[in-house]
């Protein structure tokens, strides 16, 4: 293997990692860790760095084309963030206590939820009352449709609130964005609306990722010779996801991508039973 | 009063929207500049990934990286643009604040507040072993 060949294959699978990440809302990561581990068996530590570096790609690329759209929930967002980037903070102390095969199970376990998470239903009826929290922390908000403005209220903020926090804590364990439980955390516990808590998760990935991604930059865990094929294959997948979305349908992609991550997600769970990383 | 927040909110959303597109615009292009020069430089050998070594310091300090690109070093190069990556998410929070104290929205100010500390506090408390 040479050193172009490896670049343009890099590149490559990281343009379509972030024209998956971007479609159907999983972040860069889950595609690039398989990628450099299973493809080019690649330490899983440099791998993280990559995929904490691709987090970020596909989430700034995405979020300045949603932001725009005025949907995001900026408060929602950064009093979440306070969970999440403590949660990375400890996920990326806990790396290294945790032995590399069991951040391949766990990455594993964590695709296969990614996956189901997915093809799961969410909420898109508006709650017409709020918890208390919820009025004081100003959380509740509305967004722009074609029928008009549609304001929504939100509940159990204290249960979303913890969610987030072992979202950031896997987030800064594994290098991924978590979008998949920042979702959850939003949709089934807080009852966020669907279109606000796809765009207020991806808004909240960039953060997330940064806060590990200032740990691993100093640890060594971002090589430049993987990193610049990342950036600039990430960025122009996002970019190309972004346009595409408006006009193509996504439902039947993202059962192919949950099949496809699912196989990925058992094979990394069996090198890493093997202790193959 | 409801209608003079919503124009801010709106407006700093439309800036922060401008921050993140400059932002990894900016870091693509780096990464594009130190990527070719770094192909060019590289020879025949293939940098042993499948064991984990850590990065020499060069690569992994910002005083490392700026006296990398003093001497046009390729890596330097790319990691700069690594660098302004991870810096384009923590400068919208930078502006978030700056919203939030335009709006004088106490609560939010503070809010913002202890998650930039929880960063600083990620970049400068040590983590690194």
């Amino acid at each position: 293997m040479n050193i172009l060949l490896f670049t343009l294959i890099l590149l490559l699978g990281a343009y379509l990692a972030g024209l998956a990440g971007s479609l159907t809302g999983l972040g860069g990561g889950v595609v690039i860790i398989p990628l450099l581990t299973l493809g080019f068996h690649v330490d899983i530590r440099y791998a993280i760095g990559a995929a904490l570096v691709a987090s970020i790609a596909t989430s700034s690329g995405s979020a300045s084309a949603y932001v725009k759209e005025g949907i995001t929930n900026v408060r929602l967002g950064m009093f979440l963030e306070i969970a999440t980037t403590a949660g990375a903070v400890i996920g990326a102390i806990l790396a290294i206590y945790t032995p590399v095969n069991l951040v391949a199970i766990l990455f594993g376990v964590m695709l296969i939820f990614s996956a189901a998470m997915t093809l799961r239903k969410k909420h898109e009826d508006a709650l017409q009352e709020g918890s208390k929290l919820s009025y004081v922390l100003k959380l509740n908000g509305s967004y722009p449709t074609k029928e008009g403005e549609i304001s929504y209220k939100l509940k159990n903020i204290g249960g979303g609130f913890s969610i987030m926090t072992i979202a950031g804590v896997l987030s800064g364990l594994l290098g991924i964005g978590s979008g998949a439980l920042k979702v959850l955390a939003m949709d089934t516990a807080m009852r966020v609306p669907f279109r606000v808590s796809t765009t207020t998760s991806n808004f909240m990935v960039g953060v997330t990722a940064a806060a590990s991604a200032v740990v691993y930059l100093q640890r060594g865990y971002i090589d430049p010779g993987i990193a610049f094929p990342v950036i600039i294959g990430v960025l122009a997948g996002a970019f190309t996801g972004s346009k595409l979305l408006m006009r193509i349908n996504v439902k039947s992609l993202k059962v192919i991508f949950s099949i496809a991550i699912t196989l990925i997600a058992l094979n990394m769970i069996y090198n890493g039973i093997n202790h193959k990383f | 009063m409801g209608k003079n927040k919503k124009i801010t909110d709106y407006d700093m959303e439309q800036l922060i929207g401008q921050v993140l597109r400059y932002g990894v615009l900016t870091s693509g292009i780096i990464a594009i500049i130190g990527g070719v020069w770094y192909l060019i430089q590289s020879g025949a050998g293939f940098p042993n990934y499948t064991s984990f070594s850590g990065e020499p310091a060069r690569y992994t300090s910002l005083t490392g990286i700026i006296k990398g690109l003093t001497e046009g070093s390729a890596k330097e190069i790319i990691q700069l643009g690594v660098v302004i990556l991870i810096a384009t998410p923590i400068l919208r929070i930078v502006f978030s604040l700056f919203s939030f104290i335009l709006e004088k929205d106490r609560l939010y100010i503070v809010i913002t507040l202890i998650v930039l500390l929880i960063i600083l506090f990620s970049m400068f408390g040590g983590l690194k072993v």
